[in-house]
């Protein structure tokens, strides 16, 4: 009798209704991308930046470790003896659309110099953009470099 | 007479590749009289990478980013059977703190896993506020995954020989904006001012009162009924024939769980209870995987009380398999030495074979790995629980309903990064 008076009474469409009755009236969880953002991890493995040590100097000494490391096969690096004697990359390019963002180049870098920040919006307009080339990285490095200095910082210890 | 009869032939339909219920690239093809199917022929290989083959190409640690690609919401759990399959080779077991690790991980990727299951069988079937509520405590989840790893899904977080880093002892928190009152964001940081286990522990508190939400929704709604029970319904002998694993066999009324049967890590140490169904049908396999959320939740509540009590290393400490820490990298030239054979050639495993399964969250999920004692392997073979689910799928829904197949396929749980692989 009982279960029949619930059935009748749509008894547990009714329990349902005041769960989404409740979710409607309690705070939002939505979160107003892009004007509000949702915290992210130092650890965050967005977009690569090529960085310089603080006199300017490129840090990558073409040591191809990050090459041979990447799973994708996404990193080409040629090298060349610079201007002042030392050995310099003459081209780094990463293909962003290979690269499967594992972070392997970080960790295998052992200068510091390839690293995946934490920026994660990024976008192409051209065929062929999807190729990071040494400038480019460079000028990421350059225009991050605070950001990458304090989330380097703040991981540094679990590495 | 003859001549005057209509003649009558079943009707073939494609179902999928692009249907939003055919859960990615599934192609079924379908033989329906009426709306009743006669046969249905799942076509696979759309979402083919030939992982395998990738995989002997490229030094052990190179692939661990691939496995994650193969059930692409189970990521850490693919991670750990290749882990664990390579360790075997090596002979090295992990630190007791990265064996906590793991469990914790596993648990949290089964809990997103179930959680994405839910939600998208739940939006198949036509309950739409479900899905919305699981991805909300989905992204608490998503949020650990980024804590520990840098990525929200894709983590390459287990390494043969422990965890790549050990767990955070700080989270990143909400910055104040126009849309949010300085009193809401410090409700919003609340969770987030201690560490990462200090998240997860409260995490686990707020989480079964999220679960009886979705059961309020589902468990007794008579649509769901409707739409669940007595479909697709497998004998416990069929399941056992039929290669299944995971909930699919449990939903069957047996209880199979490599948990329990083969411990690993240290799920041996852990206090947890394997949910059995009684029909064997979708509805009974929904029940079993609500109560592996309430399971999950109670491992990882044990896993962060241990590793609250027990901080340690998370690596072994032999340099032939492990890359040195970076600051001894940086430091002598040994570890330097160390850091750069590990870089570019890898490690050699001896010779054998080895299969390592872990449970998970869609059943046994297997690596079979053949060695010749090069850095690469020489064969690996994944075994997916997909698979084998997928290939009953006709005998599942021969005599439903087409709307049943949507229903069947959502209780199946697949996914075809795993299946194509």
């Amino acid at each position: 009798m009982r279960s029949f008076i619930k059935t009748f009474f749509l008894w547990e469409l009714l329990q349902g209704l005041r769960v989404t009755l409740r979710a409607f009236f309690a705070p939002k969880f939505t979160v107003q991308y892009p004007e509000e953002k949702t915290p992210q991890s130092p650890r965050y493995r967005g977009l690569h930046a090529l960085r310089r040590y603080a006199n300017g100097q490129e840090r990558c000494i073409a040591c191809k470790l990050c090459e041979a490391v990447c799973p994708a096969l996404a990193i080409t690096i040629e090298s060349d003896v610079g201007a002042d004697g030392t050995r310099r990359t003459t081209r780094y390019d990463i293909d962003l659309f290979k690269c499967i963002y594992c972070g392997f180049c970080e960790e295998a870098c052992p200068v510091d110099a390839i690293v995946e920040t934490r920026i994660h919006e990024y976008h192409m307009e051209h065929r062929g953009e999807n190729i990071m080339t040494k400038d480019k990285l460079l000028a990421v490095g350059e225009r991050y470099e605070a950001m990458i200095n304090a989330d380097k910082a703040a991981d540094a210890r679990y590495r | 007479m003859a001549r005057n009869m209509a003649e009558i032939r079943s009707y073939t339909m494609n179902f999928g590749p692009q249907h939003p219920a055919a859960h990615g690239v599934l192609r079924l093809v379908l033989e329906m009289d009426g709306e009743v199917v006669q046969k249905a022929d799942p076509h696979v290989g759309l979402l083919h990478r030939a992982t395998e083959k990738l995989a002997e190409s490229k030094p052990y640690n190179q692939s661990i980013g691939y496995m994650d690609r193969l059930d692409y919401v189970s990521m850490m759990c693919n991670e750990h059977a290749y882990v664990l399959a390579i360790e075997k080779l090596l002979g090295v077991t992990p630190p007791e703190r990265a064996q906590y690790i793991r469990v914790m991980f596993d648990e949290i990727t089964r809990v997103l896993n179930h959680l994405m299951w839910l939600g998208a069988h739940g939006l198949d079937i036509g309950a739409m506020t479900i899905f919305l509520y699981c991805f909300r405590e989905r992204e608490d989840l998503m949020d650990c995954y980024e804590a520990v790893s840098g990525t929200r899904m894709h983590a390459t977080y287990y390494r043969p020989g422990g965890v790549y880093r050990d767990l955070p002892d700080t989270l990143p928190k909400y910055q104040p904006s126009r849309f949010r009152s300085a009193k809401e964001i410090n409700r919003l940081n609340e969770a987030r001012s201690g560490s990462l286990l200090d998240f997860i522990d409260d995490f686990t508190t707020r989480f079964p009162a999220a679960i009886d939400e979705y059961e309020t929704l589902l468990t007794d709604n008579r649509i769901w009924k409707q739409r669940t029970v007595n479909i697709g319904v497998v004998t416990p002998e069929r399941a056992l024939n039929l290669g299944f694993t995971g909930p699919m066999l449990r939903g069957s009324g047996i209880a199979w769980d490599l948990r329990k049967k083969q411990p690993y890590e240290v799920y041996d140490r852990m206090d947890f209870d394997i949910p059995v169904g009684l029909n064997g049908d979708c509805y009974d396999r929904y029940l079993c995987r609500i109560e592996e959320l309430r399971q999950s939740n109670r491992i990882v509540k044990q896993c962060v009380d241990w590793l609250q009590q027990n901080p340690g290393p998370v690596m072994v400490d032999d340099h032939k398999i492990v890359p040195p820490r970076r600051e001894a990298m940086k430091g002598d030239m040994e570890s330097l030495i160390h850091h750069f054979k590990l870089f570019t050639e890898g490690y050699s495993v001896p010779a054998g074979e080895s299969y390592a399964a872990v449970e998970a969250p869609k059943g046994e999920f297997g690596i079979y790995l053949v060695s010749d004692g090069a850095n690469k392997p020489y064969r690996l073979k994944c075994r997916a629980p997909g698979f084998p689910h997928l290939a009953a799928l006709e005998e599942m829904t021969r005599g439903h309903m087409l709307a049943d197949v949507v229903a069947v396929i959502g209780t199946l749980d697949i996914v075809f990064g795993e299946i194509d692989r």
